[in-house]
């Protein structure tokens, strides 16, 4: 089956990663769709890792998945912390520095 | 690989999930009955003794109340997570019995020879952990699907504590795959073969290098928590928090989520004795002078035989047939399972479940004497006492490892 | 239609069904569940493409710990409904299509390239293998990862933290 199929899933994947980026306004719901974005990403690199037969497309993967774990918990922690200044999680009405 | 192997393959493995999805229905609602006999006699008493001898069709009336109580939702409840979440629960439970090997022969079923196992994938381990790691969110769902405060807090809570025990769980394993080098189960139980001394046991319980004592207790305990079971079930008590994540659930929707929790309590035993305990091998030598150890299945039917019919002789409603019936069809079953053709099936299967029986049995036991944890002690317990006793476990089987070599 | 295909376009409907719904699904709840069977069906990818190691630390870190915390935050937040928004002229009529355009020819570049996949997978099993580059080759980036999850877990722990003292020293009192 040639690898150009799970390329395009992945382009998919990502494309819409991007539209949810841009169009969503619940600042979870962004951060979903920047994790839908690294989800395709990856599937992008164990593609390739399979199509040339090496592994470290999958050692790559291994440490997108560890670091995106990171970032969602620093960025969930600033998201808690801006709920509870702003009482909202509406993009619009936290673009100002001034509360 | 042309048509009819594959063909043939897919028709086998139906057959082998169609057999275990019965069996193991059926052993879920048995343990239900075991749990109550055992607790009963723990404290004192009979336990259900009325409907049907000795309590056995109990859980057919369970069933058949559950199936015939009214079946309400809650206003303002999410719909779709409403009825998703128990099916996620016990889908995922019992799924994870797909993985687990059952004995080492292959059996001819129609001519094609096949394992006593229905996905023997090289991570079975893995998978098991993945769909305990998913079970999480049928807990998390049905907490906040309800739209009741007793709901999301005890959803919450009882999520919170599954992941967390969850890590110690999957550390206090980590013994077993460096001693093993395979997360493939079945290859793990045959790493267990051998016989220190010439009679004790190579399981990893009792290994040579380093015995697995510590990951064992670690493991048993992180298994209780992760199954919301006494004494970790804070989140589910009915002195507590009413029900928890499943206040708000009646009939079916309350009988999955009970059913899921039992199977995943099977699914945690069967994994308790096949990584520590052997699985499915002997715990005698198989040298030619214990031939007579491979009789012991067959003696254990015909003891329970011959007590099912004295036992039915003492009661006087049709009890009196049905017992000695009973006892009558294990003593043939005992006598096909000394004949030669059928014994060497028989070993693997009746080894491993007596293990699983064990350590059901220890954790039931656990469940009626220990009182149960508040939860800040649970929490504290699970981060600063199990995992840092995992991690131990983990270099100084590493330590062990490496002096060895 | 070998096996093969069959099974990869029924994971890839259901990673493209998934992935639609996150972006027009109103209850942020509902998105995150439908990440999650996004990233199950990925795992199911990852399967397919013969790194089953790979597959099941997705589905145990990334779909059943990261997604947790997801759900938990939104269910701790109460994020609510996604309001009727009334995107600008220039979003809806330029933005949008231009974004699906991009989209269609993103996927068609991609899809006509031609490299195939070679006839057998690495040497190594996947687990062997990536176990034996990770902490031969890649040592020094895996003890960078570990320190960085720790920075990660203290950052959360401050950030997170009521300004007027720990509110768990109150309970213990």
């Amino acid at each position: 089956m040639p690898i150009s199929y799970y390329l395009a899933l992945s382009a998919v994947l990502f494309g819409l990663g991007v539209i949810g980026f841009v169009f969503k306004r619940n600042i979870v719901t962004i951060f979903m769709s920047i994790e839908l974005m690294l989800n395709a990403v990856n599937l992008a690199f164990i593609a390739f890792a399979r199509a040339l037969g090496q592994l470290q497309g999958q050692v790559f993967v291994f440490f997108v998945i560890v670091v995106a774990a990171a970032e969602a918990a620093v960025g969930l922690a600033i998201v808690i912390v801006i709920a509870r200044n702003r009482q909202s999680l509406n993009i619009e009405r936290i673009n100002l520095l001034k509360l | 690989m042309n048509g009819t192997f594959t063909q043939s393959i897919l028709v086998i493995s139906l057959i082998k999930v169609v057999v275990l999805l019965f069996l193991v229905l059926t052993a879920v609602a048995y343990l239900v009955w075991f749990e109550r006999k055992v607790a009963a006699h723990l404290q004192g008493r009979w336990g259900p003794y009325r409907v049907g001898p000795h309590g056995l069709l109990q859980p057919l009336a369970d069933g058949a109340k559950f199936l015939l109580k009214e079946d309400t939702t809650p206003a303002g409840a999410d719909r779709l997570l409403y009825f998703t979440a128990p099916a996620i629960t016990l889908t995922l439970a019992i799924s994870a019995i797909a993985m687990i090997p059952f004995g080492p022969t292959t059996v001819h079923i129609f001519g094609v020879a096949t394992p006593l196992v229905i996905a023997n994938i090289n991570v079975g381990l893995l998978a098991i952990f993945a769909m305990t790691s998913i079970g999480v969110y049928g807990v998390a769902l049905a907490g906040w699907s309800s739209n009741s405060k007793y709901s999301l807090l005890g959803g919450l809570r009882s999520s919170a504590q599954m992941i967390s025990y969850e890590l110690s769980l999957t550390l206090s394993v980590v013994g077993v795959l460096l001693l093993a080098g395979t997360f493939n189960l079945s290859e793990l139980i045959l790493r267990q073969d051998g016989f220190t001394w010439g009679y004790l046991p190579q399981w990893n319980l009792l290994n040579p290098i380093l015995p697995q004592i510590l990951g064992f207790f670690c493991y048993f305990i992180a298994a209780i928590a992760e199954t919301n079971r006494a004494p970790f079930d804070l989140a589910e008590a009915e002195s507590e928090i009413v029900a928890g994540y499943h206040t708000e659930y009646s009939s079916f929707k309350f009988a999955m989520f009970f059913m899921g929790e039992y199977a995943s309590m099977i699914t945690v035993a069967c994994l308790a004795s096949i990584l520590f305990l052997g699985g499915w091998l002997s715990p005698f030598p198989q040298t030619p002078g214990m031939d007579w150890t491979r009789y012991i299945p067959a003696a254990v039917l015909a003891a329970s035989g011959v007590a099912l019919i004295l036992d039915g002789l003492r009661h006087r409603s049709f009890a009196r047939i049905v017992l000695p019936v009973m006892g009558l069809l294990l003593g043939a079953l005992s006598f096909l399972c000394s004949q030669p053709g059928v014994i060497d099936y028989v070993q693997g299967p009746f080894w491993f479940l007596a293990k699983v029986l064990f350590v059901l049995f220890v954790y039931v036991w656990v469940r009626w004497t220990l009182p149960r944890f508040r939860y800040d002690q649970l929490m504290g317990f699970g981060w600063k006492v199990l995992f840092p006793v995992a991690l131990l476990n983990v270099v100084l089987t590493s330590l062990a490892l490496v002096m060895h070599r | 239609m070998t096996p093969q295909l069959v099974v990869f376009l029924i994971l890839a409907a259901i990673a493209v069904a998934g992935a639609v719904s996150v972006i027009l699904q109103r209850e942020p709840i509902h998105s995150a569940i439908s990440l999650i069977t996004v990233m199950i069906a990925l795992a199911g990818l990852f399967l397919l493409l013969e790194s089953e190691f790979i597959a099941a630390v997705q589905i145990i870190v990334y779909a059943g710990a990261i997604m947790v915390l997801f759900v938990f935050v939104i269910m701790l937040l109460n994020a609510g409904t996604e309001e009727r928004t009334n995107m600008s002229r220039m979003a809806r009529y330029v933005g949008v299509p231009l974004a699906i355009f991009l989209l269609i020819e993103l996927a068609y570049q991609v899809g006509t390239a031609t490299l195939s996949m070679t006839a057998q997978p690495a040497a190594d099993g996947a687990t062997r293998g990536l176990s034996m580059l990770l902490f031969q080759d890649f040592v020094f980036p895996f003890e960078l990862t570990s320190i960085l999850i720790l920075i990660a877990i203290l950052g959360a722990l401050v950030l997170a933290q009521r300004s007027e003292g720990a509110p768990a020293q109150r309970a213990q009192q």
